[in-house]
């Protein structure tokens, strides 16, 4: 039998509903991978129902009564909420967290026919751009296991990147999903703020914070995105609008491009490799027919120091709740409230996660509101402001992904140079914009993504793009 | 009191709305329910879930804006107040800072006869905390989240109070503003409306205000008066000792009638407001003011000149028929169904009320229905019922589950003596008590008033004294 984890996932919908395979044989084959590839680290989870529910699938198919993505087997960031399931967040804070509910795109793709796999590794509360920070350990980039699959969504991408699903859920708070696509090679899309529902999803920061897909190329994740958008009214910052189809835009021939060039910060790249690899990427959509056109997009060196603001001080907050009191962990023999409290969460979470707390708590504090969170919102509306300005001139801006390629582990020891690996990904992030990388060559074999920004809810532009430079490039494939 | 010394207080009171369901869930808001049994995922702040604001909230708030003529925000931010304690899920309270719902107005009350106005500086929308439970079990706290995320209107009065009886003015006002526009039940007793006093001293003429403290939760009007005159007097009594008041929260303990330090300035928590990113500025437009004005209902001011033009009773009465919603609402159900309504409020405001009074009830727990006393009044007006036999009534109707109809019967007093049965009883009466009768033929005419008595005496109240006086002078003259 031909190794059906390696197809694409439209090859594997079409293959399912014309049974050339089962749901049954596909699961059986992803969950061989996963256990062939145990030493990735991907998983902190398995679905010991993931055959059950692929056996219903081939039923419903049998029928014909499947959904649009019947029978797939996938696997969802360890951030969403599945009901009756672990939910840990990559923290021992939830190391036992059975969740009594299900997050919203948890539930569209079961019912959209999913076979969920299990749950992936991810940075502890997705605070982190490496997945050094999981609780359940390092994950390992498929690639090169001595490299980093880059965070937080690291199981994910490395899951998808291994074949170990047909596509990934992911979180995205400041890179979040890009910058792992990057490093494992793959596609990954942040949609716009909103877009996703966010109900169910723990949260980081919950301003910044958007769910996403990671997947083999643009055309699946156009498909898989298709099933997670939507308004919700549980979630009162999801945007009420109806969700074009992805897939069909996506592939569609009338979408026009102007294609936006931040010079600055392209001649400022400090990698000649990946600069390079910016210009022989822009090459290749010029050579397409898309219209490329330079822009100056003003404040956005601020974006980092305005994120590291924001998002800590959010974080401080939506984390008050693990206090060892009504579910989480629990210290042993506290001697009083403050005692309970103290060692619950010095216990239960880990550095990175108290060091964003601090940091944010510090930042709300009496006397610093102002110097802080205030100046960081400012800035954060000039941000979105110099986006506005460019969407007036351009469909899309096109960036690298990351600066570079993907690092060994435990090699980047300072938190500074660990949170500039987010510096052309934060942007999207504070705008609300959405954003995909997709891979676009390699350095001495490891990959590197280029990066393309909408304008909001112009998820299914960005699509079409990214499925149009990689109709006219094979880095997708190899 | 005293004459050097004034105080100055400032009431923060909370007034629990009486929406169906939570402030920013679907869970049931009833009192008195099974602990934890009306909380839902959202209340009890489990990880991933997202704040719904019910609307219902912003309109009860704007309502209250309205009545007492205050500016209304066009713009109303939610946000996080972070502190930490057991029964508060998230650990922060979702409330507002900066743009609360309702900005200045102000509130009249009548103190000696006279008008005051008490600034109102703003009242806000929060979410009320669940109850810790510290002698349910031994060596454990329990936690009751039912009330956690119950409504909360906030209300905060400039420190325009000087005494604690016009505290009990204002807060009396409060009461009958909320409830007249079923906003709230008011209920004192279930924690439908509690207030927080903040209460300082300084002399007469001074410009500046003494260093103040903040009373804690007290739940009733007479608790209220008691609490600030007892930190009145202990303010002075230490400034007087050549000590100083220092800043800091009290809790008043109504066992002991005294306030006791709970916290100082120092352990004064930090909260970190900062705008709750899960809820959007709640945009209200004018016209929605406008259509919410238009639908007030009656407010106690308009009700008693109403009451006095269209019942012909007086202010005093008026206003006393106005003190609360239930007893307005019973006192125009009576006097719209009998011919004179002056009647009704003599009866309501004498015998109900003291019965009321002595029972420690209140009229919505009031064991003579408003059928009842129409019932009563209607047989004063047609003369089938004494004054005397109504009271007599009133009283035994409170501990008996007869109607009313059973009980006249029952006592006798349907059986009106005619005017030929009283005329033979008061010839008996007049022959039994000789003596009497010849010392009032003598001029003793005082003696008079002894014979009705005996008269009404021997009917058992049942005779109209009116008849009774008639029939005895003419026989008297004989």
């Amino acid at each position: 039998m031909e190794d059906l984890s390696k197809l694409s996932l439209v090859e594997q919908i079409n293959g399912l509903k014309s049974k050339k395979f089962s749901s049954m044989e596909l699961t059986e084959f992803y969950l061989k991978r996963i256990d062939q590839e145990k030493v990735l680290n991907s998983f902190i989870s398995l679905n010991e129902n993931a055959l059950t529910e692929a056996k219903k699938s081939d039923e419903k198919i049998a029928k014909n009564k499947s959904s649009s993505l019947e029978g797939i087997p996938i696997a969802h960031k360890d951030i969403f909420c599945i009901k009756d399931q672990k939910t840990t967040c990559g923290s021992k804070m939830l190391e036992n967290f059975i969740s009594p509910y299900s997050s919203t795109v948890y539930e569209k793709l079961s019912s959209s026919g999913t076979v969920n796999l299990g749950k992936t590794n991810m940075d502890e509360f997705a605070m982190g751009s490496s997945n050094e920070t999981s609780f359940f350990g390092s994950v390992l980039n498929p690639i090169d296991p001595e490299r980093v699959p880059g965070g937080s969504s690291g199981g994910s991408a490395s899951a998808v990147a291994a074949n170990l699903c047909s596509f990934a859920t992911g979180t995205d708070t400041g890179g979040s999903i890009r910058q792992p696509a990057a490093f494992c090679g793959i596609t990954g899309i942040k949609p716009t703020y909103g877009r996703v529902s966010r109900w169910g999803m723990i949260a980081f920061a919950s301003s910044l914070d958007q769910g996403g897909i990671f997947a083999k190329n643009a055309l699946d994740a156009a498909l898989a995105l298709e099933n997670i958008a939507g308004f919700d009214e549980k979630d009162s910052t999801s945007i009420n609008k109806k969700v074009p189809p992805f897939f069909n835009q996506a592939k569609s021939k009338d979408e026009e491009h102007v294609v936006g060039i931040p010079k600055k910060i392209i001649d400022d790249i400090k990698d000649d490799n990946v600069k390079n690899n910016f210009f022989e990427s822009l090459d290749i959509l010029k050579k397409s027919g898309v219209k490329v056109k330079e822009i100056d997009l003003k404040n956005i060196q601020y974006s980092l120091p305005v994120y590291y603001v924001i998002a800590p001080a959010e974080c401080s907050a939506n984390l008050s709740r693990y206090d060892g009191v009504r579910f989480g962990h629990r210290c042993e023999n506290p001697k009083d409230l403050d005692d309970l409290y103290e060692r619950s969460r010095a216990e239960g979470f880990g550095e990175e996660v108290k060091k964003r707390i601090l940091i944010g708590t510090y930042c709300l504090s009496a006397g610093y509101y102002d110097a802080y969170y205030l100046k960081a919102q400012k800035i954060r509306n000039l941000i979105k402001q110099s986006f506005m300005d460019a969407f007036k001139e351009v469909s899309s801006i096109m960036m690298p992904t990351c600066a570079n390629v993907s690092f060994k582990l435990n090699s980047i020891q300072n938190p500074v140079e660990m949170y500039e690996q987010d510096i052309y990904t934060i942007p999207a992030n504070l705008a609300g914009l959405p954003a995909i990388s997709i891979p676009s060559g390699k350095i001495n074999k490891l990959p590197l993504g280029i990066q393309f920004i909408g304008n909001y809810l112009e998820e299914g532009n960005l699509l079409n793009l990214s499925n149009k430079f990689q109709q006219n490039s094979n880095f997708h494939n190899e | 009191m005293n004459n050097t010394w004034e105080s100055v207080i400032g009431l923060e009171v909370h007034v629990q709305l009486s929406t169906e369901s939570k402030i920013f869930s679907n869970a049931p808001t009833k009192f008195g329910q099974t602990q934890n049994s009306q909380a839902s995922l959202v209340d009890l702040g489990l990880p991933g879930v997202l704040p719904v604001l019910n609307e219902k909230t912003i309109e009860m708030a704007i309502k209250f804006g309205c009545a007492i003529n205050a500016n209304i925000s066009s713009k109303a931010i939610f946000a996080r107040k972070n502190y930490f304690y057991p029964d508060l899920p998230k650990g922060y309270q979702i409330s507002q800072l900066d743009d609360p719902i309702v900005g200045e107005g102000k509130i009249s009350i009548e103190i000696d006869n006279k008008e005051k106005f008490i600034g109102i500086t703003r009242a806000h929308l929060e979410e009320d905390a669940g109850k810790s439970l510290h002698d349910k079990y031994e060596n454990l706290s329990a936690i009751d989240l039912n009330r956690a995320g119950t409504p909360l209107l906030e209300i905060v009065s400039e420190p325009d109070l000087r005494s604690a009886k016009e505290a009990v003015a204002y807060l009396k006002k409060i009461h009958s503003i909320i409830t007249f526009l079923e906003i709230s039940d008011g209920n004192m007793s279930q924690g439908s409306m509690r207030c927080d006093a903040n209460v300082s001293i300084r002399k007469y003429g001074d410009k500046e205000f003494g260093n103040r403290t903040e009373l804690k939760n007290i739940n009733s009007f007479r608790f209220i008066e008691k609490a600030i005159d007892y930190e009145i007097a202990r303010q002075i009594e230490i400034v007087e000792n050549g000590g100083s008041i220092y800043q800091e929260t009290r809790l008043y303990d109504a066992n002991k009638n005294e306030t006791r330090s709970m916290r100082s300035k120092e352990h004064a928590n930090d909260y970190r407001y900062f705008p709750d990113p899960d809820l959007i500025p709640i945009i209200i437009s004018k016209e929605k003011i406008q259509e919410i004005e238009k639908s007030l209902p009656e407010l106690p001011e308009q009700k008693i000149v109403r009451f006095i033009k269209d019942y012909k009773i007086s202010e005093y009465e008026s206003k006393n028929l106005n003190a609360s919603r239930e007893l307005s609402n019973f006192f125009e159900k009576v006097a719209k169904k009998i011919s004179s309504p002056d009647l009704a409020a003599k009866w309501i405001l004498g015998d109900l009320m003291a019965i009321l009074n002595k029972n420690n009830s209140e009229i919505q727990d009031s064991k003579i229905s408003s059928e009842d006393m129409i019932n009563l009044l209607c047989k004063i007006e047609e003369g089938s019922l004494s004054g005397p036999g109504a009271k007599k009534i009133i009283e035994l109707c409170w501990s008996s589950s007869e109607s009313i109809d059973v009980l006249i019967k029952k006592e006798g007093l349907d059986e009106v003596k005619g005017e030929d049965e009283l005329l033979k009883i008061i010839t008996r009466i007049l022959e039994d008590n000789s003596k009497q009768l010849e010392q009032y033929l003598n001029g003793k005419d005082k003696l008079f008033g002894f014979f009705v008595g005996q008269v009404m005496k021997e009917t058992q109240g049942s005779a109209d004294p009116k008849l009774v006086n008639k029939l005895l002078s003419k026989k008297l003259k004989q």
